[in-house]
């Protein structure tokens, strides 16, 4: 599945402005960027539910701008919405959806029976989807999604508000799919799901600044990264503000993350001037960047192009 | 069109319906509630005229004069009083809608000359109703005064003077006994339909809007003439239900006479119920909130259909600009064939116009609605 020059308009703001995107076979391909950067828009267009105003899509070979019915039944999405009818119990959604996709029943029964334990549903089959808790809301909308065995899965911010059981669930499902070739685009806000993505586009503002493995982005982050970690990580975030060699600086709950010029040679200056300011620096290391380092270091203030 | 989608729309749309009191209120409820409104609170029938008595003479020929004014059910006879201040206060207190005064020489009078006046006042704040009124008043005084002339005419051994009279011998054909029921029930039936059928169907597409539905259903394969027809075919099922609740407490509990067959009544039916889903769904697509547009959808439906459908003003006394706009209020051809199904029974051939009217109507409707309902969020 490939996208390009895909521009999108609504009234005076410019949601998406030229992005390419090439996703391949069986990859898991993750969107992230921050709220507004663009992630639903350039989903819906490539669920051919939302037309571009300019731009090209090509989902194995069918043209979704021009055609996107043919292309539908390619293709499962998952609005970040929940999409489903909450009057109506687990199984009646997943016959319904399996119906609209001309699932055949016995192959339905089959596959509804594997997506549910696998989701751990199986015994809130008659319970109505709207008494479901957000978790077990996502993974039978996941469920519905996977019923007709798409070639492409798109999933909009999927695993927002899921309690992390849930989230293990829903991953160990999308890396059953990914054996079975199945292409999952998906968007997120979660820093650890990114990273579990095989590639991924670093949206801002409606366009990519940044498209690569996890392993290969975080190796272009540029300047070293520094772990502080101390009693009040608050107090020394805002100490170090301003510190010499200074490249980034990012709260991580109980330590500070800076991203610094040279590590070797900064690190003694940060210990004196956290202690200059009265602040006991417990432990000062460099470390691996996370990949929400990176995020922060290639798309913040003063990032590279 | 694939067979087993569709099913699978109007199987979901059915247990939606059946699941939300809302729908489901609307659907049974309001059909009952509205056919006991207006099937009782509407009637164009004047009776029981409050009249006031000014009767000076209270003689036996005036109090039998009074007497056949109450006889005649037209009237009753809320007051005597014995002013004629008296009378002009319960004119103007709307005690009484008209007052009969009986002079004080009116059985004299009769009986020399076989001729005396009468008086009847009457408030015409409600020109229609007054004019009904004055016409049995009339019908009323006629009767008497030609019971009295023959009398006169028996005591003077002369024969009444019949010479260069002209009877006229009314006959009235299709609703013989001049009940107004029988004509507005029809109406009420259309009314009914009209504004149900419109109120369910506008909520089907905009439910799926509000709750968020519709993004993940236009993801799929399902194509707008499936969603259409699916969600139809429960609300065809309703209305159906509806449309024979309606008739059936028409005819057997309003004995209101059928004189038709039932064939061109479920026919005619039929093509009205589309027309009004129609309307519902089309309204249903382009607002997307359900309380908007069952309120677009109320607008539209309830006042062509209560104003304009002949149902209670008569089409053919409207200014003709106004009659012009009436062609194309779909109730009124409903109405029509209504009215001329039960009361004349009337058959597919005598109202071919209305009927073809419908039929076009029906097409319109559904070519549009089928066109209207796009699989794109913008």
């Amino acid at each position: 599945m490939w996208a390009r020059g895909l521009h999108r308009r609504f009234g005076a703001v410019a949601a998406v402005q030229g992005i390419d995107l090439a996703v391949r076979r069986g990859e898991i391909f993750g969107l992230v960027g921050p709220d507004g950067a663009g992630k639903t828009t350039i989903m819906r267009m490539l669920a051919g539910v939302l037309r571009p105003d300019a731009g090209e899509i090509r989902l194995e070979g069918v043209d979704v701008v021009a055609d996107p019915e043919r292309a539908k039944p390619l293709l499962s999405y998952m609005p970040q919405r929940f999409g489903l009818y909450e009057d109506l119990t687990v199984a009646e959604n997943i016959y319904f959806y399996a119906t609209l996709f001309a699932v055949p029943a016995p192959v339905r029964r089959a596959r509804s029976a594997e997506l549910l334990a696998a989701a751990g549903l199986l015994a809130f089959r008659r319970r109505l989807a709207g008494q479901l808790s957000g978790g077990m809301k996502q993974k039978l909308g996941l469920v519905c999604a996977l019923i007709h065995t798409p070639l492409v899965l798109l999933l909009d911010e999927p695993t927002t508000g899921v309690d992390p059981v849930s989230r293990r669930d829903f991953w160990g499902i999308l890396y059953g799919l990914r054996e079975r070739g199945v292409t999952i685009l998906l968007s997120t806000a979660y820093m650890d799901e990114a990273e579990r993505c095989s590639r991924l586009a670093l949206l801002h503002a409606g366009a990519i600044r940044h498209c690569d493995t996890p392993a290969r982005l975080k190796a272009a982050m540029p300047g070293a990264l520094l772990a502080v970690v101390t009693p009040d990580a608050r107090a020394a975030h805002a100490a170090l503000a301003g510190a010499p060699g200074l490249l980034g600086l990012l709260l991580m709950g109980d330590r500070v993350h800076v991203r610094v010029d040279d590590a070797a040679r900064r690190a003694p200056e940060l210990r004196a001037l956290l202690a200059g300011q009265g602040i006991g620096a417990a432990d000062i290391a460099p470390v691996e960047p996370a990949i929400e380092d990176v995020f922060v270091a290639l798309l913040g203030p003063g990032s590279p192009p | 069109m694939n067979l087993r989608r569709l099913f699978a729309i109007a199987f979901k749309e059915t247990l939606q319906v059946w699941r939300d009191p809302r729908s489901l209120s609307i659907a049974l409820l309001m059909p009952l509630m509205q056919m006991v409104l207006l099937g009782y609170g509407v009637s164009l029938d004047i009776r029981r005229v409050p009249l006031c008595i000014y009767d000076q003479e209270r003689s036996q020929t005036s109090r039998e004069l009074v007497e056949r004014f109450v006889a005649s059910g037209w009237f009753i006879a809320v007051h005597h009083l014995a002013d004629a201040r008296a009378v002009r206060d319960a004119m103007d207190r709307g005690t009484c809608a008209g007052a009969v005064t009986i002079p004080v020489d009116f059985s004299r009078e009769l009986a020399s000359t076989g001729a005396a006046g009468v008086q009847t006042v009457f408030d015409a704040t409600d020109a229609n109703t007054t004019a009904i009124a004055i016409g049995y008043a009339q019908g009323v005084i006629a009767l008497a005064a030609a019971d009295f002339a023959a009398r006169w005419a028996a005591a003077h051994g002369t024969r009444p003077p019949a010479a260069g009279r002209v009877d006229l011998q009314p006959r009235v054909w299709f609703n013989e006994t001049l009940d107004s029921r029988n004509f507005i029930i029809p109406g009420v039936v259309a009314v009914i339909l009209g504004l149900v059928g419109a109120q369910l169907t506008s909520l089907t597409v905009a439910r799926e809007w509000e709750r968020g539905t519709m993004e993940q259903l236009i993801s799929t394969p399902v194509t707008a003439l499936e969603v259409m027809t699916g969600k139809l075919i429960p609300y065809f099922a309703i209305g159906a239900f509806n449309s024979a609740f309606c008739l059936c407490v028409s005819v057997f509990w309003f004995q209101v006479p059928f004189r038709g067959g039932l064939g061109t009544l479920v026919l005619t039916t039929f093509l009205f119920t589309l027309v009004v889903m129609g309307i519902g769904y089309l309204v249903s697509v382009r607002i997307r909130s359900q309380l908007g547009a069952s309120q677009v959808a109320l607008i539209l439906t309830m006042l062509p259909t209560s104003l304009l459908s002949g149902y209670t003003f008569p089409i053919d006394q409207m200014p003709a600009p106004i009659q012009a706009v009436t062609l194309l209020v779909h109730a009124r051809y409903y109405v029509t064939i209504l009215r001329a199904v039960f009361l004349k029974g009337s058959t597919v051939l005598d109202l071919a116009v209305p009927i073809l009217a419908l039929v076009l109507y029906a097409a319109a409707i559904v070519w549009i609605a089928a066109r209207a309902f796009r699989k794109r969020l913008d």
